[in-house]
């Protein structure tokens, strides 16, 4: 199978960077999968988790919004915070949460509404997204 | 003359100021190796961003539909002068150097008839400005942390993107020290707000992107973004010129106080034993007075 070159990056620091055979990004509008010669798009994520498949192994990252840039030499995403699925603190995501629930109230009521319930919902889909794989 | 006691204090203070500045060097130069690293691994960070936004920047057909952070206020009458600098001294000319690079900026603008407005992130530059422009100062905010993080810099551009959007000023020019070497630090102006792109070599193909959603939904998501990188990446980068300046001072410091003390010494010595020569002419001709 084919490899391309993914680099993830985050503000503070390169947390990824090699040839893959397959990342499935969680994007704004779905989740999408990237396989060698992907067509050039740019993407915004929403936060949710992120598939890496590389050399038959999966890594499971967190992502918390960002973008992504699929480009002639390979995929970069621009992670707000990227975080192994295993190391992920779910107890500040949660927190988090909170906060943004009670400043939903405070926003009034017009587009900056409508992206800050968006982003809870997302929150709230990864955190219970987590709930279920923490089970398995 | 000094006594031989005033001058056994003074060398004794001179050693200790010696003590000092070869502490601060030390502890600069490890806290350097630190800020160095961080300066470096938010670089690829804020490269990407700004190649993405360029790219995204040239297809945008038409610039007066762009979102404001972009096409500007299409007015330049009111500057923002964002001048980054350290929260402490003793750092050489590190701060003074960064704060001469804006006043220059500042008065030419001013000459031209602007109206210069300046927020003032980290104490020391603030201290600097404030005797020549107070009234223009209008806000100050302290970074006394132990590591800067990227919400830090958050903080600061949601203060400027929320003054942008109450129309107080139409462009932003960041102040900071970009770092190239331990020894060589470069004051930078940076205009951020609107952000000006290099212009890409002609002739340059540029990937034709299919985007998710659409381009101006992505715009308004990223320009913010990049006004918080361009300020992360500023303090990082501040962070480790002022360590990188500290360290070079107090090494030159350290130098001086060893060469005082080497002066110090040997006038000490020479005293010292002026007086033992003397009390002996003195012990010798009263005995041979007998």
């Amino acid at each position: 199978m084919a490899t391309f070159h993914f680099e993830l990056v985050s503000p503070d620091r390169i947390s990824f960077s090699g040839q893959v055979d397959q990342v499935d990004v969680p994007g704004a509008e779905g989740d999408f999968g990237v396989l060698a010669g992907h067509a050039p798009l740019i993407a915004l994520l929403r936060p949710g988790i992120m598939t890496v498949t590389a050399g038959g192994e999966q890594i499971k990252l967190v992502v918390l919004g960002g973008f992504a840039e699929v480009g002639p030499d390979g995929l970069t995403v621009l992670a707000d915070a990227a975080t192994a699925i295993d190391d992920f603190d779910r107890a500040a995501l949660r927190s988090q949460i909170a906060e943004m629930e009670l400043r939903v109230k405070e926003v009034d009521v017009d587009s900056a509404l409508d992206r800050q319930i968006a982003k809870l919902d997302h929150f709230k889909a990864l955190d219970q997204h987590l709930e279920g794989t923490a089970m398995h | 003359m000094a006594s031989l006691k005033d001058m056994r204090v003074r060398l004794a203070s001179t050693k200790a100021t010696q003590k000092i500045t070869k502490a601060m060097q030390m502890v600069a130069a490890s806290k350097l190796r630190r800020a160095q690293a961080a300066a470096e691994a938010a670089r690829p960070y804020a490269e990407r961003m700004e190649k993405v936004l360029s790219n995204i920047a040239s297809t945008v057909a038409d610039i007066n539909s762009a979102p404001r952070l972009l096409a500007g206020t299409g007015s330049d009458q009111v500057h923002l002068a964002v001048v980054c600098t350290a929260e402490r001294g003793l750092c050489g000319a590190f701060n003074s150097s960064i704060v001469r690079l804006a006043r220059e900026r500042i008065n030419s603008l001013i000459g031209q008839g602007k109206t210069v407005k300046i927020l003032c992130v980290g104490r020391k530059g603030a201290d600097q400005l404030r005797r020549q422009y107070s009234s223009q100062i209008i806000e100050v905010i302290e970074l006394r942390v132990k590591t800067l993080g990227f919400e830090h810099a958050e903080q600061v551009s949601r203060k400027l993107i929320e003054l942008y959007e109450k129309g107080e000023f139409d462009v932003a020019t960041l102040f900071f020290s970009r770092f190239k070497s331990v020894i060589s630090q470069i004051p930078t102006a940076l205009q951020i707000i609107p952000p000006v792109f290099e212009a890409k070599p002609d002739g340059a193909p540029s990937a034709v992107y299919d985007y998710e959603p659409e381009d101006t939904d992505i715009l308004t998501e990223l320009l913010p973004r990049n006004v918080a990188v361009q300020v992360f990446r500023a303090i990082l980068e501040n962070a480790a010129s002022e360590q990188g300046a500290r360290m070079s001072a107090m090494d030159n410091a350290t130098r001086n106080a060893g060469e005082m003390i080497r002066k110090q010494t040997i006038t000490y010595n020479r005293t010292r034993q002026a007086m033992i020569t003397k009390e002996l002419i003195e012990i010798i001709s009263g005995a041979e007075a007998l």
